[in-house]
């Protein structure tokens, strides 16, 4: 009997030991339909209840677009260039808002989800993953907003020149992903802890805005002090690349080095994001 | 013999009180030093056994200690404790919320744990959108969940409100519904905490009867905790008492479940202390009528005298048994009495205040019993025991001394001298 009891596999054990690499794919394969399901409620959770409805979706980045075209091209007269502010405008702030919306949600998904987390297991990572997705909902819709407009003036304006690059815009949507699911995950994961960094999240991802060519061409910065700390955020090298291929060759910038080293930053992000939610996923709840 | 589904070896968690401030990060530093140098984390030398009212000199507790169980396939598992006692904790960590600070746990199937109705409900989704939701975060799969779906909304009984959102529901409705997704998990092991404590008793009941019905029907495995000790009883093969974040006595229900009442402290002076009142029917009060002795709760031996009970029902119950359990300290019974002994009889009690007379006397040797009233209607629907004890006073009659033995029944010695002597045998 006792020889037996030694013998026999157990389907699950639970230790004090977390294992730091393991991301357990076969369970969240298991979970795949709550994943869906908790997209699904978080987009139809965000318009229930609103007159407009799933408009917002559109009508936020116009909104936002318009103020940039207004603050910047209009009043302040920092935009120099033959295309069309709008189109400038729109394709950094599409992108932008797609990774600002994936790293602040996971940052703080532990927080948002605790009366959920702390009463039910399931693969926490399943959480985040249902953001990006959500995000990915939302943003295919602005990009949709994005293509009307940019195809009008495709039609009507000379300086609209896409090329075969645009072509790479799926890699560069997944770059953006990886990327906000990392950073967001490391975040998520040390806020946890140290609250103090939630306050720090908002204001970082908007300070970042401001080293990235949202607002500015990188043709701005080319012989400038501050090119290196433009070039180094890894959001630069995308959206770059995104104008490049859609708008034309001279309204952006392109390099395979550049997106090399964005695509190395969301290997390192996603790295130390896995790490470090392993290593807080098993306890946080102890903490938060 | 069936084998272990569940095997518990010496489980601890440590928390730390408190806020958690400046001292973090040094702590956490600490930890992490110790910890690559190969050393034991400086804190858990420090923590203390979790004492609610006494203040501790350490930050940190331990909410469990070195808990040990198995529990076989099949087998109805019940936790009882006092608040604090540890058994949320327990709970957490077997349905891997958090990981336990030391030991190990081994399970041998899929577990689903209910520490909650309706975790993951979202008020602005109808009770459709909800179902697959909830089900989905209990790890269903979705197809297991739209062929159960009728059933689920069968066993709710809402048919009627299932496009509605669930923020327009009654606090009733939402749990039928709830309660409704959890019943038709197909875990081999489902753990529960005190989710009974909601609804209505006619839903209370049928949670019950499900549950029932998943273990001993469907063979699953079901862990259960729980303040209610009828629901307890009427469930459980085996339970666990925990003290302090310790497990103090495993055994059977009886055994357990005497132990933990007897842990409570006499405040009640007859009146019961937070009477249940969800139940069908609860007792409230005892007290002592037709005896000599001042007191409400004393009487002298042999007297005769009556037990009041008052009881409140709150439904129809048709042929009840009462019951009266009369006990020494160590538990070990005096008396039980039942109202259909001695050609009685059952009684049918409709919503409403009773009173409930024993009567009865006690030619026993002075000293304080147990006293617990019992009222059965196809199963337990209450049981108390009162932490007030009943005092039985000597009449001193005979000499004053301190008498052996439990009985104290008037006897009488005569001697006489024989006319013949007696004849032994002598070999």
């Amino acid at each position: 009997m006792n020889s037996n009891a030694l013998k026999r596999t157990w389907r699950e054990i639970i230790t004090p030991q977390n294992n730091i690499f393991s991301l357990n794919l076969k369970e969240i394969w298991h979970y795949r339909d709550l994943l869906f399901i908790l997209v699904r409620r978080d987009i139809l959770a965000v318009y229930k209840q609103t007159i407009l409805g799933p408009l917002w979706f559109f009508l936020q980045p116009l909104l936002t677009t318009i103020t940039f075209v207004i603050v910047f091209a209009r009043v302040g007269k920092m935009y120099s260039s033959d295309l069309p502010p709008i189109l400038f405008y729109l394709s950094g702030l599409v992108l932008w808002s797609y990774f600002s919306e994936c790293i602040l949600r996971t940052s703080t998904f532990f927080k948002d989800n605790n009366p959920i987390l702390s009463k039910v297991y399931f693969p926490r990572l399943i959480v985040p993953l249902s953001l990006i997705l959500t995000n990915l909902v939302k943003l295919s819709i602005q990009l949709a907003v994005f293509i009307m407009v940019y195809l009008y003036f495709v039609i009507t304006s000379s300086s609209v020149a896409p090329n075969v690059y645009a072509l790479l815009f799926p890699l560069l949507i997944a770059l953006i992903a990886g990327l906000g699911l990392g950073a967001g995950m490391i975040i998520s994961s040390m806020t946890t802890r140290y609250k103090d960094l939630s306050h720090l999240t908002t204001f970082g991802v908007q300070l970042l805005m401001f080293v990235s060519p949202v607002i500015f061409p990188m043709s701005n910065y080319i012989n400038s002090k501050y090119k290196l700390l433009i070039m180094a955020n890894p959001m630069t090298g995308i959206i770059e690349a995104f104008r490049y291929g859609f708008l034309g060759k001279s309204h952006g910038f392109f390099s395979w080095g550049l997106l090399g080293y964005d695509a190395l930053c969301v290997i390192a992000f996603l790295f130390l994001g896995i790490l470090s939610f392993n290593a807080v996923e098993k306890t946080f709840i102890d903490s938060i | 013999m069936k084998s272990d589904i569940i095997s518990v070896e010496g489980i601890s968690k440590m928390y730390r009180l408190g806020e958690i401030s400046t001292g973090t990060l040094s702590h956490d530093l600490n930890r992490w030093w110790n910890r690559i140098r190969g050393k034991q984390d400086p804190f858990e030398s420090l923590a203390e056994a979790n004492l609610r009212h006494t203040k501790g000199q350490s930050d940190y507790v331990w909410s469990l200690k070195d808990v040990s169980f198995s529990v076989a396939e099949g087998e109805v598992f019940g936790i009882v404790g006092k608040n604090g006692a540890g058994k949320s904790t327990l709970l957490k960590i077997l349905s891997k919320i958090t990981k336990p600070s030391k030991g190990c746990i081994k399970l041998d199937g899929r577990v689903a744990s209910l520490l909650e109705v309706g975790t993951g409900f979202h008020p602005d989704l109808s009770g459709r959108e909800n179902v697959f939701l909830n089900g989905a975060i209990l790890g269903m799969r979705k197809h297991e969940i739209k062929s159960r779906f009728d059933e689920i909304v069968d066993f709710s009984g809402i048919e009627r409100y299932i496009d509605t959102p669930v923020k327009r529901y009654s606090s009733g409705m939402y749990v039928r519904l709830a309660f409704a997704v959890a019943a038709h998990l197909q875990p081999e092991i489902l753990i529960i905490d005190e989710v009974l404590a909601v609804g209505d008793a006619e839903f209370q009941k049928k949670c019950l009867g499900k549950m029932q019905d998943v273990s001993r029907r469907q063979g699953r495995t079901v862990l259960f905790v729980s303040h209610n000790i009828v629901a307890v009883k009427n469930l459980c093969n085996r339970v666990m008492l925990l003290e302090h974040g310790q497990s103090r006595l495993i055994g059977s229900v009886d055994k357990v479940l005497e132990e933990y009442q007897a842990s409570e402290k006499d405040q009640e002076q007859g009146v019961r202390h937070n009477p249940p009142v969800d139940t069908a029917c609860s007792f409230l009060e005892w007290y002592l009528e037709d005896q000599s002795a001042a007191d409400r709760h004393s009487c002298f031996t042999r007297e005769n005298f009556t037990i009041v009970f008052l009881l409140r029902s709150r439904e129809v119950l048709p042929n009840c048994e009462l019951n009266l359990r009369i006990s020494l300290e160590d538990s070990s019974t005096v008396l039980f009495a039942n109202s259909k002994d001695f050609g009685g009889q059952t009684f049918t009690l409709h919503p409403g205040d009773y009173q409930l007379r024993f009567h009865l006397n006690l030619p026993v040797s002075k000293g304080r019993y147990n006293i617990e009233a019992g009222l059965f209607c196809q199963e337990w629907v209450d049981i108390w025991r009162s932490s007030t004890r009943l005092s039985v006073l000597d009449t001193f009659e005979g000499p004053d001394r301190e008498r052996e033995g439990i009985l104290n029944i008037r006897t009488q010695f005569s001697l006489q001298t024989l006319s013949r002597p007696i004849e032994i045998d002598q070999l």
